[in-house]
């Protein structure tokens, strides 16, 4: 594997000016496959959810599933497209053992939905508008294992092993129009474009959109232009991006392997480009160029699918509320300020938080912990907040356990630690930690009168009505308990000692 | 039980054993064992069938002829045509037997899901003798294409019995079955009726259910009835027929009215067209007598013959062979060596999944095959897919139009079904383009997806051989062509004195006995 030279991402764009395309395949969770009965399930056992369909016998035909149209065509409605009157499914031939029948069924000139557009908020509220050119349907292919071989892949391997349990999952593939103008903004851009997707089609309840899980997959396309020249560079396309991040590094990526590429005065090669999390580098995968023939004709086995105007509207008026208006909606309900808000969302944990308010904990408390304790954690790991680890039940029993003066903020920390690191639930680890607030009130009315004692001024200000001076004595009780007493106790039990109604 | 001998039961029609079964004079497993031992005595002359299967035919005839003898409500529930033995041309999948495709690619392998007709015969508890013989999937008009060996004609064993469908046209007429199941794509049901002197019927596409039909050129194909009288075709297309879920392009109006358009044949009034294009030049001088006698026939009979012209058709058949290919190329590319059926690796060479695919095709397909698909893969590429594939589809409208112009002036249509009579085996398998004419007068019935019929118009006075007249429809009225084949039949049959096939010679340990005619 050859390290390609690339820019430094500040000089990339100096020069030149990106232009993004996305392919972005979304696996639809119907019941049942595209074309076929058998279950649309994950993570079964190889080759179970499969029937003669799926594995191309002789003799079989496809039926179209009617709930992946309906799932299709809200997907076109929410990506504000035009939905077809009249559209028809495709093959597309070629060779390859994921392909049970060596072609795809796909839509190729006469895609359900077309011409739509998503507008697209980045992290300082600018909104950029991508013009979606397609959306149509289509069937997933089988999983191919390589096996032996240094990389993975199907060159070099010893054999190869197929699932075809993927095979005629229905899939929609969501096609931007090439994206210009973005700028340096482009990484940023692309991670927040996938995001919207997946946003919206999880929303949609049409898919799980893990995209861990390969629920929603990206193809990202990039070219670089000299700045002021209107024709297209090159594009190189980097296959199965599959996390939010990946994405703004593939793109950032290749923006500065092109710009090293052009600044060599070398052409760039059309090819598809495999990206690897690891290094987060990509690497040369087969050559494409747009004469790859593929050998389309209209699918004689089905008939035309036709979406009448009663249905589409039928099917808008189920659809709903969309992700941006939600957004309004959960700030409002939540009471947050604009950058709080602005600041939860960048973060990518508004969805950790309506499920941790869901799961029993307020608006502010559910920011404190995401926003407080979560990302920088996450940060640090490397990974997606929502990957971390936490759930909203351990968020709400942290918090159980703060409010009933079992704990303090501080150690609740501690016990977040002790969570993320596999110790048990919060209330093991506060027992195992021997973190609990101390309680029995013979040692702290020690403490208190041992800083009552050293501090008599400040006694006699509270004896006089000074409330406000009992911080000081709170103070010295809490260094002397290392932090481990309530201080709210403390604070009555200094106030019954000098005998002042709180 | 029976008074009848073997000889005697198996030259019934398939709507005379039904009758006779439900008398309970013959018993099934009585006719499916005198099938069997025709087969028996026959098909090595004959070679109309890939697979005999035995055990499973008499076992069903034995479980309909318990529920009879039983009697009450599941007597009473039997189908018609249940215990009446059927064959099944081997492009449609069947659990328990193997499936070839008349191809070494699909040697040896066994469905493990039935076609919906299939179901629909073990529902009517019809035993199913095995499986014909084909040109290697369904491609050619001879049989001659077939990986194991071609099907002789039963009229003369020295010629062909057409294709693709040579083994079931065959099998009906040489009494080896009373029904069988064919496929028409360009005439492989219609064609060997013809050149047997048995009958052949294309339903209206979609009528039938093509789910496990191994496709050939998906919208072309359609699965349909052979047998040796226009009123048992009618019985089975009403098995067989009807709306299937699994087949996207299945019709869901029924057609239920098929038995009793046979059965009330009238001709009075009706107008029949004669295609100017589909007779005269390029026809055998004995076919144009036989089809001038079946219109003179038919006008006795009160019919009114006109002459309709169908310009387009001459663009058919070159049409044909593009969109047919086409289909081809991509229906066939599914056998490949990776998932089932034949899988060779190549002898020398980087073992990879490309050169599997490749030497695996290689050797499993024939020459035909091949032929077909690069035919097809050339009209599909980018920068040749208008001037071929879309043309040719540009020419089936046209074709379509052409029947709609021809069906606003006859209500029935009129052809002789094949050109010739049956050539002789070897005449034209190094002459593909000399081939393919054969299908000249029934490719464009599946252009346009209507239904054709054709029953035997006689013999030809030149070579003795059968003939085959084609009634078209307009697509849905399936039950016109039944209405009007019946009525021909009985008048040609009235003046041969009795059926066709009782003209063709005797063969097997038969026809040794002096004679040999019956």
């Amino acid at each position: 594997m050859s390290t390609d030279a690339t820019l430094s991402f500040e000089e990339a764009m100096e020069k030149y000016d990106p232009v993004l395309g996305f392919e972005v395949h979304v696996e639809l969770n119907t019941k049942t496959k595209m074309f076929s009965s058998a279950p649309n399930v994950f993570g079964d056992e190889p080759n179970t959810n499969v029937n003669e369909v799926d594995l191309g016998m002789p003799g079989v035909l496809p039926v179209v599933n009617r709930t992946a149209v309906e799932s299709s065509i809200k997907i076109g409605l929410a990506l504000n497209c035009k939905i077809a009157e009249y559209c028809r499914f495709a093959r597309k031939n070629y060779f390859y053992p994921d392909t049970p029948k060596n072609f795809q069924t796909s839509q190729y000139d006469e895609p359900i939905a077309y011409d739509g557009y998503l507008d697209i908020e980045l992290s300082d509220g600018t909104v950029f508008r991508v013009e979606i050119e397609r959306a149509h349907m289509e069937e997933d292919a089988g999983k191919l294992t390589h096996m032996g071989g240094a990389t993975g892949r199907i060159q070099g391997a010893d054999y190869s092993l197929v699932d075809y349990n993927r095979s005629g999952v229905p899939l929609v593939e969501i096609v931007t129009k090439p994206i210009e103008g973005a700028g340096s903004r482009a990484p940023e851009l692309a991670k927040a474009y996938v995001a919207a997707v997946r946003e919206i089609v999880k929303n949609l309840g049409v898919s799980d959109a893990k995209m861990e899980r390969g629920n929603v997959r990206c193809d990202a396309n990039v070219s670089l232009r000299p700045h002021g020249r209107e024709r297209f560079g090159i594009r190189s396309e980097t296959k199965n991006v599959n996390s939010l991040r990946a994405v703004e590094h593939a793109v950032r990526y290749e923006i500065q392997r092109h710009a090293a590429v052009l600044d060599s005065g070398e052409p760039v090669i059309q090819e598809t480009r495999h990206w690897h999390e690891d290094t987060r580098t990509t690497t040369s995968g087969r050559a494409k160029s747009d004469a790859d023939d593929y050998r389309y004709f209209p699918e004689p086995d089905l008939v035309p699918v036709l979406a009448s105007r009663e249905w589409v509207e039928e099917l808008r008026a189920t659809l709903p509320e969309p992700p941006a208006a939600r957004r309004k909606r959960l700030q409002a309900d939540w009471g947050y300020s604009d950058l709080e808000f602005r600041d939860v969302v960048n973060a990518g944990v508004m969805d950790s938080i309506e499920e941790t308010i869901a799961a029993g904990a307020n608006a502010s408390v559910a920011r404190k912990w995401w926003m407080g304790e979560i990302v920088g954690r996450a940060k640090t790991a490397d990974v997606d907040p929502s990957e971390l680890g936490v759930t909203p039940e351990t968020i709400v029993e942290l918090n159980k356990l703060v409010e009933g003066g079992k704990i303090n903020n501080k150690m609740a920390s501690q016990v977040l630690d002790g969570v993320l690191a596999g110790e048990g639930t919060p209330a093991e680890i506060v027992e195992k930690r021997g973190l609990a607030v101390v309680s029995d009130d013979g040692p702290l009315l020690e403490a208190i009168d041992a800083a009552l004692a050293a501090q008599p001024d400040v006694a006699e200000k509270i004896r006089s009505g000074k409330l406000q001076a009992i911080g000081a004595i709170v103070g010295g009780v809490m260094k002397a308990t290392r932090g481990q007493a309530d201080a709210g106790r403390v604070k009555e039990l200094i106030l019954e000692r000098l005998g002042v109604e709180g | 039980m029976t008074e009848l001998n073997n000889s005697e039961l198996i030259r019934l029609s398939a709507a005379q054993l039904a009758a006779k079964l439900a008398a309970r004079e013959v018993t099934s497993v009585e006719v499916t064992q005198a099938y069997l031992d025709r087969i028996a005595d026959v098909d090595g002359q004959v070679n109309a069938f890939l697979h005999v299967n035995a055990e499973e035919a008499l076992a069903v005839a034995a479980e309909v002829d318990a529920i009879r003898a039983a009697g009450g409500a599941e007597a009473e529930a039997l189908h018609e045509l249940a215990g009446v033995p059927i064959a099944v041309k081997d492009l449609i999948v069947t659990i328990g037997q193997p499936t070839t495709a008349g191809s070494k690619i699909l040697e040896g392998w066994h469905s493990p899901y039935d076609a919906t007709v299939i179901k629909k015969l073990r529902a009517a508890k019809m035993p199913i003798l095995g499986k014909t013989n084909l040109d290697e999937f369904a491609m050619g008009s001879s049989t001659e294409h077939s990986a194991y060996g071609p099907t002789r004609n039963p009229w003369d064993l020295d010629r062909i019995p057409g294709g693709s469908g040579g083994g079931s046209a065959a099998a009906v007429a040489a009494f080896e079955a009373p029904l069988a199941l064919g496929t028409d794509t360009g005439g492989s049901i219609r064609q060997p009726g013809a050149v047997t002197g048995t009958v052949g019927m294309k339903p209206t596409y979609g009528a039938v259910s093509r789910y496990g039909a191994i496709a050939m050129a998906s919208s072309l194909d359609q699965i349909g009835p052979v047998s040796r009288t226009v009123l048992d075709s009618a019985l089975l297309q009403e098995v067989i027929g009807g709306h299937d879920p699994f087949d996207s392009t299945s019709l869901t109006d029924p057609f239920d009215t098929l038995v009793a358009a046979a059965k009330t044949g009238n001709v009075t009034g009706m107008k029949i067209g004669i295609i100017k294009e589909l007779h005269g030049e390029g026809y055998q001088a004995g076919v144009e007598n036989r089809f001038n006698e079946s219109l003179e026939l038919l006008k006795e009979a009160g019919a009114e013959i006109v002459e309709v012209s169908c310009p387009n058709f001459k663009y058919a058949l070159g049409a044909y062979y593009l969109i047919m290919p086409s289909e081809v190329s991509s229906n066939l590319a599914k056998f490949d060596g990776v998932r089932y059926g034949l899988r060779v690796l190549p002898e020398d060479g980087p073992m990879t999944i490309e050169r599997v695919m490749a030497a695996t095709r290689a050797a499993g397909f024939g020459d035909e095959v091949k032929r077909r698909i690069i035919l097809g893969t050339y009209a599909l590429s980018a920068g040749y897919y208008d001037a071929y594939y879309g043309s040719a589809q540009k020419v089936r409208t046209l074709i379509q139009r052409d029947f709609d112009a021809a069906f606003a002036q006859a209500d029935v249509l009129i052809s002789p079904t094949a050109p010739t009579t049956a050539f002789k085996l070897g005449e034209k398998l190094d002459d593909p383009l000399a081939m393919y004419l054969n299908d000249v007068a029934t490719i464009p019935a599946n252009m346009a997806g209507i239904p054709g019929l054709s029953l035997p118009g006689g013999l030809a006075d030149e070579d003795g051989l059968p003939v085959g007249i084609q009634l078209l429809a307009p697509a849905r009225e399936d039950a016109r062509l039944y209405r009007v084949g019946a009525v021909l039949e009985s008048l040609l049959e009235e003046k041969w004195g009795g059926p066709l096939l009782a003209k063709a010679p005797a063969l097997g340990s038969s026809s040794t006995i002096a004679g040999g005619s019956n």
